[in-house]
């Protein structure tokens, strides 16, 4: 006999416990949430997260989330395309959009280069980021990498691999919350440290 | 700043008390196991949020107790400040100050400034350069913060190094532009660090050596010197020459975490070559140091602990010392002792505002005032 009165329950309750941040307590309180509402929420919720698994696809471009082979913001043509910022993940795109105060492209790394966490630059978007540099036409690069130690080294790494005359190669000023405590960024600020952006020069 | 009043219910061995003391000098005395150290560690809990001796909290709540409780007021420009320490069994430490909870223990920090003196500070001279690189650290850190910042840097990079190391060495591949990603951030950070390292011990030596002339009451030369391969190279040159080495080892064999102090007397390793006496005075000196250092940072006076200090040092020596943080420019001081009659006989004939407390089996009681 288990803790619950139905196997179903214990079921639902162990996946949702599965989520980041969710506790058993919180799993059941949910679960039964959803027993208490209408039946056609719970298959609308099912069916919107069947459907975002099965048909999400990756920008083949940026590496952005995207309904499309090509996402919203590398198909927009009114986006300057001399311009790309590089992030960690794809909140940072969402952090940056929601400032307003950036109109350039983006290019996802998908994490950065930490050898204790077993992640090397292979298993990095760096090799299509170089593929961008020689197709398109891109004039700056920005690197909005998290202020840490790793993302340091991995601002540098890149730098070092795409430096060259013609390209402008900046960075968003130090200490702008963005990686880890993007939750917490204040847009204004970040807004800012993408306007006011400086040389990128490994100081 | 002064502690002006300690309450105990059931820290260690002490079942309750409440004590209040002299805002200069007060004095615990008492067999070993009495209870003496278990005071100043109570005194120690309210600066650092936890035991000098024992950092498992639970265990210092008192045997068959549920919980134990510290609470310290501190005087300070007239106004009186109270600290607390909760500790129930199988429950988080609970930490306030006039009654307000501290999200973060780290925010409790430096605002009761504190220098131990502890039979254990031997452990500079017997123990490994760890020690010695941790009690310079712990000692910039408190006036810089951008000192910590980078010193967790560098130490990340370094775990950072060391694996990437080890994982070339388990996988047969190398790929030497990885390598000097790390190189460049330890080079970095390490130059810095090296840099502060260096100018701290400038104005550090030339007090700790006053110290060791007081305390000593000789006037030996001593000396701490700082030895770091920064000296000879830049780090960015050491990591890259020494990258075989490096490799075969599997650790980072050069930078700043493997810094160290000779501790010198007359000329010569004063592990090797110093007595018992002069190892004491030169630890004693080491700390007292500290304490002018810390003082001068925080401008105000630190309160002092002297631990079990006196054990193996003449009266003459003890009576020097007694004398010295009488003056004004200590504050209030704790020592705990053995010998009733010496600790008597020393105060008989000063007029320093003093409090002699017998301890005895977890019981405090006032014997002069
Ligand atoms: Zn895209």
């Amino acid at each position: 006999m288990t803790e619950y009165s139905s196997i179903l329950l214990e079921n639902a309750v162990n996946e949702l416990s599965r989520l980041p941040g969710i506790g058993k307590k919180t799993a059941l309180r949910l679960s039964l949430h959803l027993l208490r509402e209408d039946k056609s929420r719970t298959e609308a919720l099912s069916r919107s997260l069947s459907l975002l698994r099965e048909k999400i696809v990756f920008c083949k471009k940026c590496h952005n989330i995207s309904d499309s082979d090509v996402c919203a913001i590398c198909s927009n043509t009114r986006r300057d395309e001399n311009l790309l910022c590089v992030v960690e993940d794809i909140r940072d795109v969402m952090a940056i959009e929601r400032t307003s105060s950036f109109n350039g492209l983006y290019h996802v790394l998908g994490g950065v280069i930490n050898p204790v966490e077993g992640i090397s630059p292979s298993d990095l978007k760096i090799t299509s980021l170089i593929d961008r540099m020689k197709i398109e036409d891109i004039k700056e690069v920005i690197l909005a990498l998290p202020a840490t130690i790793e993302g340091d080294t991995t601002s540098y790494y890149i730098y070092r691999l795409i430096k060259s005359e013609n390209l402008k190669i900046t960075t968003i000023a130090k200490g702008v919350a963005i990686g880890d405590a993007l939750e917490f960024a204040d847009e204004v600020t970040l807004g800012r440290s993408i306007m006011n952006r400086t040389p990128f020069d490994n100081g | 700043m002064f502690l002006q009043q300690l309450k105990l219910t059931d820290f260690k061995n002490c079942p309750s008390t409440e004590l209040d003391f002299s805002e200069k000098i007060n004095c615990f005395i008492g067999n070993n196991g009495a209870g003496k150290t278990n005071l100043l560690d109570a005194i120690y809990y309210l600066s650092f949020c936890k035991s000098y001796f024992n950092n498992i909290d639970q265990q210092n709540i008192r045997h068959g107790c549920d919980f134990f409780s510290v609470h310290g007021h501190y005087r300070r420009n007239g106004d009186t400040d109270l600290v607390s320490c909760i500790q129930k069994r199988n429950h988080k430490k609970s930490f306030r100050f006039n009654k307000k909870e501290y999200d973060r223990l780290a925010e409790h920090i430096g605002k009761i400034p504190l220098v131990m003196i502890s039979p254990y500070d031997r452990d500079l001279i017997n123990e490994g350069s760890e020690v010695r690189r941790r009690f310079i650290d712990g000692m910039i850190s408190q006036s810089d913060p951008i000192y910590l910042d980078e010193l967790l840097k560098y130490n990340k990079a370094l775990l950072q190094r060391n694996t990437l190391l080890r994982q070339f060495a388990e996988s047969g591949r190398f790929d030497s532009s990885l390598i000097e990603l790390w190189d460049e951030q330890l080079h970095k950070a390490g130059t810095i660090l090296h840099e502060k390292r260096h100018s701290f011990l400038k104005t550090f030596i030339p007090i700790f050596g006053d110290y060791y002339n007081i305390v000593s009451g000789s006037s030996e030369e001593v000396d701490i010197v700082y030895e770091s391969g920064l000296f000879d190279h830049p780090l960015i040159n050491a990591l890259k020459s020494g990258i075989d080495k490096d490799r075969q080892l599997r650790y980072t064999t050069s930078g700043i975490h493997k810094d160290d102090l000779q501790l010198m007397i007359n000329g010569f390793p004063l592990k090797k070559f110093g007595s018992q006496g002069q190892q004491k005075s030169f630890v004693i000196a080491i700390k007292l140091a500290q304490f002018e250092y810390t003082r001068n940072i925080m401008g105000f006076k630190p309160i002092l602990l002297f631990d079990d200090i006196f054990d193996k040092l003449d009266d003459q020596r003890v009576g020097q010392l007694i004398n010295l943080v009488s003056q004004d420019s200590f504050g209030q001081v704790f020592i705990t002792d053995t010998q009733k009659q010496r600790i008597g006989r020393l105060f008989d004939a000063t007029t320093i505002d003093h409090r002699i407390f017998e301890v005895q089996s977890g019981m405090v009681k006032l014997t002069i005032e």
